[in-house]
């Protein structure tokens, strides 16, 4: 049985030349970074080489670049460090409704202390209106964060035009682009952000390193406090080979960025215009064209989303989903939720991420694959079953209505 | 391990007695609020005793795997035995589930018992 990876912005697997220059920073060159012996300056050099990497793969100087353990840390540095670095000079903060967890908790947690925070809503593709950023902007907002691309619906903020409100108004704007980093260009002076997070995990680097670029003249305070390293920004003992394959991530993704990318949207491609034609009843989730070349989140109507992605399973293909069931807390997911599916049809979400390792095989035998495990799932589905007797959609129980007409004509055509 | 045990995949994979009864004795029909699951029993009686089960389930893993133990463990049954069978029964005779898909269990009993009431309240109609 093949194993089919589609799940890359939960992970990606490791290049294997990124693993070549880790493994000596296992094996030979084990000095702490901040001792000044031989094999000390080994580990330091390796950590200087991957900030330069990581510098020039955003477009910024590596006096900018912060490395975390991962772009959770770096997102609550941002949000936390932030806020308490310019607290004197106001309280309020505003984050998108689709931020990852880590931006939207580390948020609310400054909530609860005495901070003010605004969720922005997004529509029903998943952006944000800029001129819903205005509004909301008052006299003492002191941190703007609005992610540049969302994992799970794959929809491409208008960032730049954000970034420059927050800009004009002087206030420090972060984002966290996690999805788009060693995946699409990005360069933080043309967008105009004073901070980014970055993780070299979602482009064939290793766990455990990430970082966030902070932009001279912006202030943060620490979120860990211990000794020097990352110029007193971020105490502890640096993962040394993690961050020299952060680094080697970077620099490989520069260098092939553009045939990957045309390689993942290919794929795309083919499975957001085959899946409706195989599948009747499935959606495209997201925005058509502002969106991450890797990324298609579908709604499959009558059936759940778990019981398909363990069938997937089976098959030694690898998928996620946003639905109720399939999650631990048994909610929908919070970004499904944002741009208003229906619950009833949100329940039946699967999302694929592709990898520059996905090939057109893949493709083809999901394809093969996929369609006969929905014929199979509503076979034994109530909803699908009056719906076909009937013509009717139903619920499946109290508080998973349908509040959307449902237009299929119309849908089909626009899958 | 396995978020599944071995015994829940089966029944996953191979659910029994999937479909409806077109002219079912009794139906019963329950909604999960928590998740948005739905199961559909539909059964058969003769002499007392349950002669056919089907059920449709709208659901996780855990929710199908569920109906067909159900649809299982009834058959066969007098219509006092099977309402006899308990969420924990159930699970058990699965071998365990996750604690948070317990409430999946939950449905599964209710679903079957509630196709017995409606059975026997249309008994009580007929006499």
């Amino acid at each position: 049985m093949p194993d089919i990876y589609f799940e890359n912005h939960a992970n990606t697997r490791v290049d294997e030349r990124v693993i070549d220059v880790m493994l000596p920073y296992l094996r030979e060159y084990y000095g702490n970074a901040q001792s000044i012996h031989s094999l000390g300056t080994h580990s330091k050099d390796a950590i200087e080489k991957a900030r330069s990497q990581v510098a020039q793969l955003i477009g910024g100087q590596e006096s900018e670049i912060y490395f975390t353990s991962c772009a959770s840390e770096a997102n609550n540095l941002a949000i936390k460090g932030v806020a308490q670095a310019y607290r004197q000079k106001g309280r309020h903060i505003i984050v998108s409704e689709i931020e990852h967890f880590s931006v939207l908790n580390a948020a609310r947690r400054l909530s609860q202390q005495d901070f003010e925070v605004t969720v922005l809503p997004v529509d029903q593709y998943g952006l944000l209106s800029p001129e819903d950023l205005k509004k909301a902007i008052r006299e003492d907002t002191i941190l703007v964060s609005v992610q540049h691309a969302n994992p799970e619906i794959g929809t491409i903020q208008p960032l730049a035009e954000i970034a420059g409100l927050c800009r004009e108004r002087n206030i420090p704007f972060h984002t966290d682009a996690v999805c788009t980093a060693g995946i699409m260009p990005i360069e933080v002076t043309k967008l105009g952000v004073d901070l980014l997070t970055l993780s070299g995990a979602q482009f064939y680097g290793p766990k455990g390193a990430a970082a966030l670029y902070l932009k001279k003249g912006i202030r943060i305070v620490p979120q860990i406090d211990g000794g020097i390293q990352e110029n007193g920004r971020r105490a502890g003992t640096e993962n040394v080979p993690a961050i020299a394959g952060f680094g080697a991530a970077c620099e490989i993704a520069a260098q092939e960025m553009e045939d990957n990318y045309r390689h993942m949207i290919k794929l795309r491609e083919r499975l957001i215009k085959a899946l409706p034609e195989k599948i009747p009843y499935l959606y495209i989730n997201g925005h058509r064209e502002k969106r991450l070349p890797n990324n298609i989140n579908i709604s499959v109507e009558f059936v759940e989303g778990e019981g398909m992605f363990l069938f997937l399973d089976q098959k030694g293909i690898y998928v996620s989903s946003g639905s109720a069931c399939a999650s631990k807390a048994l909610k929908m997911s919070h970004v499904l939720a944002a741009i208003k599916v229906d619950t009833a049809v949100g329940q039946g979400s699967i999302l694929l991420t592709l990898s520059k390792y996905n090939t057109n095989a893949d493709i083809d035998y999901l394809l093969a694959e996929f369609p006969p495990i929905v014929a199979k799932l509503r076979e034994m589905s109530p909803l699908y079953g009056y719906f076909q007797k009937t013509g009717q959609r139903r619920a499946a129980g109290p508080g998973t209505d349908y509040e959307h007409e449902h237009e299929d004509d119309q849908n089909q055509e626009d899958g | 391990m396995p978020f599944y045990s071995e015994k829940v995949m089966d029944h996953f994979q191979n659910p029994r007695n999937v479909g409806e009864i077109k002219e079912a004795d009794g139906t019963g029909e329950i909604g999960n609020p928590v998740c948005g699951d739905m199961m559909s029993f539909y059964i058969k009686v003769k002499d007392n005793i349950i002669e056919d089960v089907k059920f449709k389930t709208f659901g996780c893993g855990a929710a199908i795997a569920v109906s067909s133990m159900v649809s299982e463990m009834a058959k066969g049954k007098t219509l006092d035995e099977a309402m006899l069978i308990t969420n924990a029964s159930v699970a058990q005779e699965l071998g365990g589930l996750p604690a948070n898909k317990m409430h999946c269990s939950n449905l599964g009993a209710d679903a079957l018992h509630k196709a017995i009431e409606d059975y026997r309240k249309k008994q009580g109609e007929k006499s």
